[in-house]
C-alpha cells in the first residue's frame, strides 16, 4: 500500500501477450492481451464462463498457460509457482474468497503477511492498522472466526488479508457477487480509494456497471477472447457494451 | 480385583495413553496438513527408543548412515532444481544442512564414544540423528506427490513403513533393548508404588501438548500449517507453499515420535518392529478424532491406553483384540452421526 517513488508514473505493471489457457484437450482462453499500468483499475467484463476466473488463475500461477506474461518488466518463468508470483508483489482475492474459516479475523490477516514474514519483514502489526483504517468493520471484528462472518465482511476480509502483502498488483475476482447492493457500493468505494495508493488493480467483474464506473481500462471477454478493449468511458458508451452487459434504458 | 491393582494398572494406562496422546496428535497433524495417513509415525518411535540404546552401549547407530543417504538425496533432488532454475544463493544452506550436518554428526560419532556422555545428552543426540529423517522422508517420498489421491499417499507411507522396519533390522538387529529410567524416584499412592519414571512421562507429555498448543495458536508458523490443513489454495494464495507446511509438519512428528521413543525406552523393551504397534494405537486414539480432532484424539488415545492396561489384567491374550476392536463401534458411531463428505480434489 505504501507508495514506490522510484518507479514512473505510467510503469507497464503487467503485460500478457497471446495467453492460452487448456483444460485437457479444450482451450479456455484464445490468446488472450492485456496491459495495466501502475495505479490503474483495469477491468474485465463479460459473461459467465467466458474465461475470467480461468484467466486470473492463470496469471497467479495455480493453472498452467502459454503465451508471455511480462510483469514488472521481466517476462515471467513458467516454472514460477503461486508462492513465487506472491513473493514478486502479485495476489488475488479469489471469487470463493478462501478464507481461513476456524481462524479469526485477526489470523487470516496476519497471514495475508506470512511471505513477508518469512523474508523478514517485521511490520505486520502497523499494515493491519493500514488495513483496519479502510475496513473499520474488520477492527470490530478482529477476533471474531471468519466461517461467521456476514458475505460483506468475508469479501473486506479477503481483499484486506490480500493488502497485507503489500502488493504491486492487487486482483479481485467478482468481489461484488452475492453481495448486497449497498455493501456493493461500499467495497466499489473501496476499490477506488485504493488505486490512490498507487497499487494496479485488475477488477474482474460480471457488474459491468459498477466496474466501468471505476476503472480507467475496461475489457470485454467473451468465451475465452477479447471481443472489445477501450477506456472504460467509451466502453460504457459502447452500444454493443450497453445492450449486452448495461441493460437497455437504464443510465449509468 | 482390589484398589491397589486397580491404581497400578490405571497408572500403567496412562503412561501408555500419554504416549498415545502424543502420536495421535502427530497423526492428527500430519493428514490435516498433507492428507497423508502417517503409518510410519511409530517406526520414529523405536528409532528413537533404539539409537537412544545404541548410543548407550557405545556403539554407532545405524541411524547415521540413513541421515546421510536420506540427505544426499535430497541434496541431489532439490540442488538439480536450483541449478536448472539458476538460484546458486540457496545451494550452500541445502548442502550444508542435508549433507554437511549429518557427515560432521557421524565424524562427531565416530570421535567420540557415546556411552561417556550423560544420559540427558544421549537423549539430544538420539532426538538430533532421528528427527531430520521426518522432513527427508517427506521430501523424497511425499512431496513430488503432493496432489496424490489419499489412497496412492497410504501405499506410499506403507512402503516407506515396510522400508524402515527393515532398515530398523539391519541396524539395531533382531534383540530389544530397554535403556536405563530417567528417575528412580518412586512414590507411595495408596499402598500402589507410584514411578517417578511414569509421573516424566506424563508430565513431559503434558508439556509437549501445551508446547504444540502455543506453537499452533501463537506462532505465525502454527497458524500457517493450520491455514494449510483448512484451506490449501488460501495458504497457497497467501505465499504459504504446501511443500514448505508438508516439511514443517513431518518434521514435528518426527519430534514427537523420538520424544516419545526416549521416553518409553526405560518402560518397556522395544525391538525394531515395536514401533507399528505403538503407532497403531496413536492411530485409534487418532481415528476417535476422525482424524481431525486433537483434543478428542488425546482423549481417546488415552482410552486407549487405559482399556489396553486393564485388558492385559482381564484377558490378556486378547488385549490388542480388544483394543482394536474398540474402533468397530467408533467407525460405526461415527458413520452414523457425520456426513459423509467427498474427497476434496484440486
Amino acid at each position: 500500500m505504501s507508495k514506490h517513488p522510484h518507479l514512473h508514473d505510467n510503469e507497464v505493471i503487467l503485460d500478457v501477450r497471446g495467453l492460452r489457457v487448456a483444460y485437457g484437450k479444450v482451450e479456455a482462453l484464445h490468446g488472450v492481451d492485456l496491459c495495466i499500468r501502475r495505479g490503474q483499475i483495469v477491468t474485465v467484463i463479460g459473461p459467465n464462463g467466458a474465461g475470467k476466473t480461468t484467466l486470473l488463475a492463470a496469471l497467479i500461477g495455480l493453472l498452467p498457460a502459454t503465451g508471455d506474461i511480462i510483469y514488472m518488466g521481466h517476462p515471467r518463468r513458467h516454472a514460477d509457482e503461486v508462492e513465487a508470483l506472491v513473493r514478486q508483489g502479485m495476489t488475488l482475492v479469489p471469487e470463493k474468497r478462501e478464507l481461513f474459516a476456524e481462524m479469526s479475523v485477526e489470523d487470516n490477516l496476519i497471514l495475508g503477511a506470512f511471505d513477508r514474514y518469512r523474508t523478514g519483514h517485521r511490520d505486520q502489526m502497523e499494515t493491519m492498522d493500514e488495513v483496519f483504517e479502510l475496513f473499520p468493520r474488520l477492527e470490530e471484528r478482529r477476533s471474531q472466526l471468519a466461517g461467521t462472518l456476514s458475505g460483506g465482511e468475508r469479501q473486506m476480509l479477503a481483499m484486506g488479508r490480500a493488502l497485507m502483502a503489500k502488493p504491486k498488483l492487487l486482483m479481485l475476482d467478482e468481489p461484488s457477487l452475492g453481495l448486497a447492493p449497498l455493501i456493493i457500493k461500499e467495497i466499489f468505494r473501496i476499490i477506488a480509494e485504493l488505486k490512490q495508493t498507487g497499487v494496479a488493480i485488475l477488477l474482474v467483474e460480471q457488474n459491468a456497471r459498477a466496474a466501468l464506473q471505476i476503472a480507467d481500462y475496461g475489457y470485454v471477454l467473451e468465451t475465452g477472447e477479447v471481443s472489445l478493449a477501450g477506456p472504460s468511458q467509451e466502453l460504457a458508451a459502447d452500444p454493443r457494451v450497453i445492450e449486452a452487459y448495461l441493460g437497455l434504458g437504464k443510465k449509468h | 480385583m482390589d484398589l491397589q491393582i486397580l491404581l497400578l494398572l490405571g497408572q500403567d494406562g496412562i503412561t501408555n495413553g500419554a504416549i498415545y496422546a502424543l502420536l495421535a496428535l502427530a497423526l492428527v497433524l500430519v493428514f490435516a496438513v498433507t492428507r497423508v495417513i502417517f503409518i510410519p509415525q511409530g517406526e520414529f518411535v523405536a528409532y528413537g527408543a533404539l539409537t537412544l540404546a545404541s548410543l548407550q552401549t557405545g556403539k554407532v547407530p545405524g541411524t547415521i548412515w540413513l541421515l546421510l543417504a536420506l540427505g544426499s538425496t535430497v541434496a541431489v533432488l532439490d540442488g538439480y532444481r536450483l541449478l536448472r532454475e539458476k538460484r546458486f544463493a540457496k545451494l550452500p544452506p541445502l548442502l550444508i544442512f542435508n549433507v554437511g550436518l549429518p557427515l560432521l554428526a557421524a565424524a562427531g560419532l565416530f570421535a567420540m564414544p557415546p556411552d561417556q556422555l550423560p544420559l540427558w545428552a544421549q537423549a539430544v543426540v538420539a532426538m538430533l540423528l532421528v528427527i531430520p529423517l521426518g522432513p527427508m522422508i517427506y521430501r523424497v517420498a511425499f512431496q513430488p506427490l503432493a496432489s496424490a489421491s489419499v489412497l496412492v499417499l497410504l501405499i506410499v507411507s506403507i512402503a516407506v513403513h515396510v522400508t524402515l522396519i527393515g532398515l530398523g533390522l539391519l541396524f539395531f538387529g533382531a534383540e530389544g533393548s530397554r535403556t536405563p529410567p530417567f528417575t528412580e524416584i518412586s512414590f507411595e499412592l495408596a499402598g500402589a508404588p507410584l514411578q517417578g519414571q511414569t509421573i516424566l512421562v506424563v508430565v513431559a507429555s503434558a508439556l509437549l501438548i501445551i508446547g504444540l498448543y502455543f506453537f499452533f495458536e501463537r506462532t505465525i508458523y502454527g497458524k500457517a500449517l493450520r491455514a494449510t490443513a483448512m484451506n490449501r489454495t488460501g495458504a497457497r494464495l497467501m505465499g504459504i507453499p504446501p511443500a514448505l507446511a508438508g516439511k514443517l509438519c513431518f518434521t514435528l512428528a518426527a519430534a514427537i515420535g523420538a520424544f516419545s521413543g526416549i521416553l518409553i525406552a526405560p518402560i518397556t523393551t522395544i525391538y525394531y518392529d515395536s514401533g507399528f504397534l505403538i503407532g497403531l494405537k496413536g492411530f485409534v486414539g487418532a481415528i476417535i478424532g476422525g482424524l481431525a480432532s486433537y483434543p478428542v484424539a488425546a482423549l481417546g488415545a488415552l482410552l486407549v491406553g487405559l482399556l489396553e492396561s486393564y485388558s492385559s489384567f482381564y484377558a490378556s491374550a486378547f488385549k490388542e483384540v480388544i483394543v482394536f476392536t474398540l474402533i468397530i463401534p467408533v467407525l460405526l458411531w461415527r458413520s452414523l452421526t457425520s456426513k459423509h463428505i467427498e474427497e476434496e480434489e484440486e
